[in-house]
């Protein structure tokens, strides 16, 4: 009997948020929208191996060059003679695990920089800030190439140069989250009554920066596809035979004048996948930024 | 201003330090051995071991650096290692193109955001602004490179309106190279055009809501004159700060573009050489891209302190 109250205290706020996104889903179209895009994306990376008509690796010489629309080839084949459908669904296995884990690595990283550089401050924030500035002083993707090069071509790779891209955005976004909410009351107050910093970071700082980490989250998700289709399109992400969208669009333009479909399926589904994830973002920053809600 | 410069100076030191051990160390400690891909097929201990002092690998890695950075600031960046070239003089020989390239990807770019972005400000909540806003979203979701073949596809092999690639020096014959740029710039510049966009667009919705536009409403003064005398220009100072970043940005944008058009310049130059892996040039080319990209940065800073006196040089 004596857990009653703890439980339904920590039950509480998951509850209010299931409420809130509820909220948000129902008083803004565009969120619901462009979550509605977001899961569609997902079903189709989870459900591909069911719904593929053909194996996205099967080699049919007899069959290639068949142009959309032919029998039992929705959206033709390309120059092996593989279906392009089941090439283009089994891509989105290939695009949103890499944003997903190259997201994973910046705000790991990033968050974690900005954790530490932000409530800690001093020489920790000079020396962190100096090597999140460094990181920045790169182009993005001049950085994810060169990582690339250092590396070695290769999705693994690709993830982790897409990630480190990644961690200066984060690692400046936390920080600044971290330096306005330590000056506000309640952080004080929760100090002053001896809670250790790593409880003030955990249960205090963290839950009120989701709102800006989600918009960003999304945003740089929408940035992690576009990167990788980027670095597969110049050959350095995945290799061949994997069906990824820019290595697709990388063979497809070698025959442009006759098939440009081979081009335009997969130049499409990248786009429509990163405009989902940026509409996300934007809508999302649109409905949680209180200066923007008037 | 001079102390705020001066300032400004002083804290890019250790970032650029920070970034010369960065690009130093990112191609060091790359797997492979440079001796290797020069020898080839000859590969005696000996003479693996007579490159590795040529080129000084068989010291500390710290001391490599050190020579490394003391030749680097002296203009000397190394060799190709398989087209044996200075790599300062392979890098300036394609700057131009990617130069050219950049430039006028940058005027298309702004040529469709301010007109555009006035209008979707002027018009708030209008049709035409909700679709300028959906095609924000649009022109930052579609690779550049794929509207690189789309456009080649559409403009040059179906309606054969524009060469495919192929450059020409502006200074050579300057009508004949912006046609040849013409399809590269737009690919490269849409994305600036929807970001620029979107910054004019902000922009000036705050600066429309300011006193001194209803002062001059009030006035009497015509709409085109409130609109592009009062408020435009300073509406772009916040676009000023965008834009320089894109011209630092020019070689990563170039690196795509360049290699769907066959463009000679600085990015198709580091494609070849990673596929090549030739360390010293991508070397070249990355800290270069730092660099400017850095240069940039601080140039921007500087123009918006000059332009908006609010900002405080402390």
């Amino acid at each position: 009997m004596s857990n009653a109250p703890a439980i339904v205290a920590a039950q509480e706020p998951t509850v209010r948020a299931r409420v809130a996104l509820l909220e948000l889903v129902r008083t803004h179209r565009k969120v619901a929208a462009a979550i509605l895009l977001v899961v569609f994306l997902f079903l189709i990376a989870i459900l591909s191996p069911v719904i593929s008509p053909h194996d996205p690796l099967a080699v049919n010489a007899d069959n290639s060059y068949l142009p959309p629309l032919s029998p039992g080839h929705v959206l033709g084949t390309d120059e092996l003679g593989r279906d392009l459908l089941s090439r283009v669904l089994w891509g989105s296995r290939v695009s949103l695990p890499v944003a997903f884990v190259a997201v994973a690595v910046g705000l790991l990283g990033g968050g974690l920089i900005g954790l530490v550089s932000g409530y800690a401050g001093g020489i920790a924030d000079l020396l962190l800030m100096r090597l999140v500035d460094a990181l920045l002083a790169f182009p993005g993707l001049i950085l994810a190439i060169a990582v690339v090069a250092a590396l070695g071509p290769g999705l693994r790779n690709a993830m982790i140069a897409i990630g480190i891209v990644a961690i200066p955005v984060y690692a400046r976004l936390v920080r600044a989250v971290v330096l306005q909410l330590k000056q506000l009351d309640f952080v004080v107050a929760t100090r002053s009554l001896g809670a250790t910093p790593l409880r003030i970071i955990l249960r205090h700082l963290i839950p009120n920066m989701l709102n800006p980490v989600i918009v960003q989250v999304s945003l740089s998700a929408g940035f992690a596809i576009l990167a990788e289709a980027t670095l597969s399109f110049l050959g350095l992400g995945a290799q061949l035979p994997t069906p990824d969208w820019g290595q697709m669009i990388n063979s497809g333009a070698s025959f442009l004048s006759n098939d440009p479909w081979l081009a335009i399926v997969p130049g499409t589904a990248i786009s429509i996948t990163v405009y989902s994830f940026n509409l996300l973002g934007d809508s999302l920053r649109d409905a949680l930024d209180p200066r923007l809600r008037s | 201003m001079t102390v705020y410069i001066l300032r400004r100076l002083l804290l890019m030191l250790p970032v650029a330090f920070l970034v010369t051990v960065g690009v130093f160390l990112v191609i060091h400690l790359s797997p492979g051995d440079p001796a290797l891909i020069i020898l080839g097929e000859d590969r005696s201990p000996q003479a693996i071991a007579q490159i590795h002092q040529e080129l000084g690998l068989d010291k500390p890695l710290y001391v490599q650096y050190v020579i490394w950075l003391g030749h680097i600031v002296r203009g000397d960046w190394g060799r190709s290692i398989t087209t044996h070239q200075p790599v300062a003089i392979a890098i300036t020989e394609r700057l131009p193109a990617t130069f050219e390239l950049g430039v006028t990807a940058l005027a298309w770019s702004l040529l469709v955001a301010i007109p555009l972005g006035t209008i979707a400000a002027v018009r708030r909540g209008s049709v035409a602004d909700q679709l300028a806003s959906g095609v924000t979203v649009a022109g930052v979701s579609i690779p550049n490179f794929f509207i690189g073949i789309v456009l080649i596809f559409v403009l040059s092999v179906s309606l054969r309106l524009f060469p495919f690639g192929g450059y020409v020096p502006f200074f050579q014959d300057p009508l004949e190279s912006l046609h040849h740029v013409a399809l590269p710039a737009i690919a490269l510049g849409t994305a600036g055009a929807a970001i620029n966009m979107r910054f004019t667009r902000s922009s000036m919705i705050e600066v429309l809501s300011h006193d001194y536009i209803r002062t001059a409403w009030a006035k009497g003064a015509s709409w085109r004159r409130v609109v592009f005398v009062h408020a435009l220009k300073n509406a772009l100072i916040p676009v000023v700060t965008i834009v320089g970043l894109q011209i630092g940005g020019i070689i990563e944008g170039a690196v795509v573009t360049e290699t769907v058009f066959t463009w000679p310049g600085v990015g198709r130059l580091a494609v070849e050489s990673i596929f090549n892996r030739d360390y010293t040039v991508v070397q070249g080319i990355v800290l270069l891209a730092a660099f400017s990209y850095m240069s940039a940065n601080l140039l921007v800073d500087l123009v918006y302190a000059w332009l908006d006196p609010r900002i405080s040089y402390a």
